[in-house]
């Protein structure tokens, strides 16, 4: 009986596909209100008055509160500290529940309104009165960080947050590129995106006054985080008197992993009222409070020798924090983007240097990939564009300069110049695989017979690897975090032999229920519907770091899978006793421990039974089959891959039409490849969303143009080709399932594929770069402005 | 997202929700599928005090072969339209149309009465009735009137309809046979609606009307298109004409289309559409 390696159907489809899931906004407690926010229209205005009080009058209204009644709590904290280059601590203005004084992005909450019905809540709001003094507003980094410039903090000089570098001497670095035969430039805009997970944010706080006791239920990827800093750090609660409880949760890229005001706020206010309260973000709350992603102005520069061969890379960006600190924001620009500036290559010389702003636009955090997705756009446009100067095939400029093969075993991991040091990879197999399913050579004829009939094909390449099983909690403390990032695991067998498994990891989309349930019902031998997986709720699981970084599987698995072999050790001694022979000629296989050599066994069922019912039970044993485990990471784990996109472009229109998409991944062994396909889809599709189609437009004033799904463009199901999906298997080998993480690799390589294959269909107009999203206007308008006769 | 306090009305005939019409005068709005309505009023941007749902009046709905025209009634849904055969086999762009409108829910749901109500300038429908040259028959209480499509879209979201009337027909000749007719769609890609359609039709005599959606503030029929064509539907003529798309005529500008860009779409637009009927 083996799961582990198989496409098992997902256990948890049948409640989401009949439509029973159990979202946060699905629950209803006796006596429940309902909240309504009121948020400013303007990015950059102060406040002169909030007049609530025809809104009071409102029968059903139950209570208003406005940023005032707030201002003595504190705000929700930043979890990651970067300080700058000159040792100065890292700018981290209050983010304050509800603002009192002045609004800082459209969207800045204002005030609560509390009713007997949503509905009235909603009239409530229309009542409300607030004036504001509009004020001129930060919006453009470039613009932002110039003197004179309006501040979205008033003690943070030129809105900047931190200034940051990491990598090579910067000298020697200079010295390499001045040195080098060929450098080629870029200066790009990585845009901004918004997340839209397709089930809104919603919170329901509860204080129960008979046990004085708190419950918050959030729509959360991570439900134990948000208690810690709701406790220690916001409102100053008893921890073990708080529980936040995450059910089911419809997608999160990110998104959900923040601890947002409005958690605090619907628990903090219950406490008020002493009434439960549900707040549930409309859409239009959704695209303007949501952690924007993204949203970088790079210059990035990448020397060659003659041969080819990189010398240096060097790297200046600018990273919009938004309006305020979201809980993980400065580590995504910095740790999660600098160090991946290696890529898969030997450059010898890298530095990177960022700079953190402020703008009155909403604050700006991990979206899929966080900083890597970045880094990878920079790199891989950065190789193609030089191919093309250099007249060189991407495919061959990138196998001049990839790093040899390691498997982190025989082979030391490679250590790169930016703080990493990669586990195992082997990546010229993963752009071999992908070209011959591509059929390279037949494309570049193609294509030649294509220009020659004036129709305009194009391909692109990106080879990437990424950090994710995130991450081992001494290396992330070291570089700012101000938490752990380990996982819990408890393994619960019932005396029938049944089993419970709670995990600190969160599942919003994953599979975990199906996946770690193969990996617990391998382990044991026993039938998968014998296994059940519980999350998200911090009364059942000890402690939890959440779902994100590709984290759950490399790290909560391994958590389970030191539970699976406690039980397995326990379930020795007592088998040994059961079979009265030595513990070390036991042996446990497929649901049953034998005596080597002999057919004397007993089954996983009886020794579970015996485990809660010991009265043939070996002496000084305790009771009971039962264990929890935390797992520490030994490092990152470093998945890569190589993507291929294929594009043709419309002339008359500058249409881009996706024809194909080839990805080829490796995230180190696989539990159930179906799910991982799942997981490669999504994330291709998310990152082709950026390259062709989405970005979220700001006006001066800081208004969100596009805030709705009028005027937002998600990609669908007919702007995307069959996705031609394959992986190569190099495993992990820091963690006891050889796993590295599949959640977030589509979307970082994709994204520069499509990129680099719409350059270089437009190649013969000489155009080599273009801000992305690569829209038909933008496509057109370069081609209009092209001398090149094509 | 819920809107104001909205009390809701659902008459059985036209009669009646001519009656409930003129009773509630402006308080009340006439809801027909909702697609646009209902978002507006979810925003609050819309807040009637009444709703008259008119989209399930058995004598609004449906679809009749007059002979010589051929009646839609106002309550038939987009997708009701994109399978009729008889529309198909006179009116080919009039299916396609229906076929390219929002997805299968919407089709399902929203009526062309509605949407042509409506007006908005980026819809698929008022183009392809003004070269179709329908007309409208619009009731009141105080009886029934009739208007050429071409008069019916008077700007942005504004049409001829007073106080107190229902569209209730659109009554479309049926052109000579051998006529062909397509319209072809530059999509605006989160909203699905037209930057640019273009409904085009041309009789055996090659007589061509062309008309435009999502270019303008109304919807326009192009007659510089169909005077520089003059009858000849070679390649090179059809080139030539499309390049006269919209000449004159102020263009809207968007975050998905500048004007100059928008224009540029026109002509390519009215050159496919064109090149589908030789």
């Amino acid at each position: 009986m083996t799961f582990i390696g198989k496409s098992v159907k997902r256990v948890e489809d049948k409640r989401f596909l009949t439509g029973k899931g159990r979202y946060t906004d699905d629950i209803k407690l006796p006596g429940m209100t309902h909240a309504v926010i009121i948020r400013s229209p303007h990015a950059h205005a102060r406040i002169l008055n909030v007049n609530t009080s025809k809104a009071e009058a409102l029968p059903g209204v139950v209570k208003i509160f406005t940023g005032k009644d707030v201002a003595e709590l504190n705000g929700v904290p930043c979890g990651w500290q970067v300080d700058f280059k000159n040792g100065d601590t890292m700018k981290e203005p209050p983010h304050k529940l509800m603002v009192a004084d002045k609004t800082r992005h459209v969207g800045d909450a204002v005030a609560m309104i509390i009713a007997e019905t949503y509905a009235i809540a909603k009239d409530a709001a229309d009542m409300v009165v607030v004036d504001y003094d509009e004020m001129k507003a930060a919006i453009n980094m470039r613009e932002a960080i110039k003197p004179g410039a309006p501040l979205v903090h008033d003690d943070v000089p030129n809105n900047i947050c931190f200034d940051w570098e990491l990598g090579s001497d910067k000298a020697e670095v200079d010295a390499a590129m001045a040195a080098s035969h060929h450098v080629t430039t870029l200066e790009f805009i990585n845009q901004r995106v918004i997340p839209n997970a397709i089930e809104p944010r919603s919170a329901i706080g509860h204080y129960d006054t008979a046990n004085d006791r708190y419950t918050l239920y959030t729509s959360s990827q991570n439900p134990h985080l948000i208690r810690l800093l709701l406790c220690a750090f916001v409102l100053g609660l008893p921890e073990h008197r708080v529980r936040v409880v995450s059910p089911d949760v419809g997608g999160g890229f990110g998104s959900k992993i923040f601890h947002y005001t409005e958690e605090a706020l619907v628990v903090w206010a219950s406490n008020q009222i002493k009434r439960p309260i549900k707040w549930t973000a409309e859409r239009r709350e959704s695209f303007m409070t949501d952690a924007h992603g993204r949203d970088h102005v790079t210059k990035a520069e990448m020397g060659f020798d003659a041969d080819g061969k990189m010398t240096a890379l060097r790297v200046k960006t600018l990273a919009n924090m938004g309006a305020y600190l979201s809980t993980f924001a400065p580590c995504v620009p910095t740790w999660l983007h600098g160090t991946l500036l290696q890529g898969l290559y030997t450059t010898p010389k890298v530095h990177v240097d960022v700079t953190a702003v402020f703008t009155h636009t909403t604050a700006v955090d991990a979206y899929r990939g966080a900083g890597r997705p970045e880094a990878t756009y920079l790199l891989e446009r950065l190789i193609d564009t030089a191919a093309l100067e250099m007249k060189m095939d991407p495919a061959e400029l990138r196998y001049k300069n990839f790093i040899p093969a390691f498997d982190g075993v025989k082979q030391e991991g490679y250590t790169t110049q930016v703080a990493l040091q990669y586990d195992s990879g082997n990546y010229e197999p993963v752009l071999k695989r992908a070209l011959e399913m591509v059929g390279y050579a037949d494309f570049r004829k193609e294509q030649e017979q294509a220009r020659k009939d004036g129709r305009l094909l194009g391909i692109g390449f990106s080879t990437y690897v990424e950090a994710c099983g995130i991450a081992p909690s001494a290396v992330v403390g070291a570089l700012g975090a101000r938490a752990g990032l380990f996982e819990s695991a408890h393994v619960r067998v019932q005396p029938t032999g049944k089993v419970s498994v709670y995990t600190g990891a969160h599942s919003h989309g994953q599979g975990h229920e199906t996946t770690f349930a193969q990996i617990v019902a391998d382990k044991f031998g026993i039938p998968l519907e014998d296994v059940i997986l519980e999350h998200g709720d911090s009364d059942s699981v000890a402690f939890g770091m959440g779902t994100y970084g590709s984290r759950s599987l490399a790290v909560g698995g391994s958590a389970i899978v030191k539970s699976i072999e406690k039980v397995i050790e326990k379930g020795t001694k007592i088998a040994a006793h059961l079979l009265e022979a030595a513990e070390t000629d036991i042996e446990f296989a497929e649901g049953k421990w034998t005596v080597k050599g002999s057919d004397k066994s007993v089954g996983f069922g009886d020794v579970s039974l015996t485990a809660y019912v010991p009265h043939n039970y070996p002496e000084g044993l305790e009771p009971g089959l039962d264990f929890s485990s935390f797992y520490d990471p030994a490092n990152f784990t470093y998945p890569f891959g190589a993507h291929i996109a294929v594009v043709e472009i419309d002339k008359e229109t500058g249409k881009v039409d996706l024809k194909r998409f080839v990805a080829v991944d490796d995230v180190g062994n696989v539990i159930n490849p179906m799910i991982v396909d799942g997981q490669i889809h999504g994330g291709v599709a998310q990152g082709i969303g950026q390259a062709l189609f989405e970005g979220a437009i700001y006006d001066e004033d800081g208004q969100l143009v596009n805030g709705t799904y009028m005027d937002y463009t998600m990609p669908r199901a007919d702007d995307l080709p069959m996705f031609e999906v394959d992986r190569t298997v190099t495993p992990c080998p820091h963690n006891p399932l050889g796993v590295k993480g599949a959640g977030e690799a589509g979307c970082i390589g994709s994204t520069p594929a499509v990129a680099n294959a719409v350059m270089d269909a437009l190649s013969p107009y000489g155009i080599f770069d273009l801000e992305m999203p690569l829209t038909p206007e933008r496509v057109w308008t370069a081609m209009q402005n092209s001398d090149a006769v094509v | 997202m819920i809107p104001t306090q909205v009390e809701y009305h659902r008459p059985k005939t036209i009669a009646e929700a001519l009656e409930l019409l003129q009773k509630f005068g402006e308080d009340a709005k006439i809801l027909a599928g909702g697609h646009s309505l209902i978002p507006a009023m979810k925003l609050r941007l819309s807040t009637p005090a009444q709703l008259i749902d008119i989209a399930n009046i058995p004598d609004l709905t449906g679809i009749d072969d007059e002979g010589d025209h051929i009646v839609i009634w106002a309550g038939a849904k987009h997708g009701e339209i994109a399978s009729s055969y008889t529309i198909k086999e006179h009116l080919n762009m009039v299916a396609e149309a229906a076929g390219m409108i929002g997805d299968v829910q919407v089709r399902n749901f929203g009526t062309i009465g509605g949407s042509l109500a409506h007006a908005d300038p980026a819809a698929d429908w008022p183009a392809v009735m003004i070269a179709a040259d329908a007309t409208f028959v619009i009731a009141s209480t105080s009886g029934e009137r009739k208007v050429a499509a071409a008069d019916f879209f008077q700007g942005l979201f504004m049409t001829d309809l007073n106080e107190g009337e229902i569209l209730t027909q659109i009554h479309i000749p049926k052109p000579p046979a051998g006529t062909k007719s397509t319209y072809e769609k530059f999509v605006q890609p989160a909203s699905r609606f037209a930057i640019v359609g273009c409904a085009a039709m041309s009789d055996p005599d090659c007589n061509v009307r062309v008309a435009f959606a999502g270019v303008s503030s109304k919807p326009f029929r192009d007659t510089g298109i169909e005077e520089a064509l003059a009858g000849d539907m070679t390649a090179s003529s059809i080139e030539a004409a499309a390049n006269k798309a919209a000449e004159g005529v102020s263009v809207m500008s968007d975050h998905f289309a500048s004007e100059k860009y928008r224009r540029h779409i026109a002509k390519v637009y009215a050159k496919r559409a064109l090149m589908k009927l030789v």
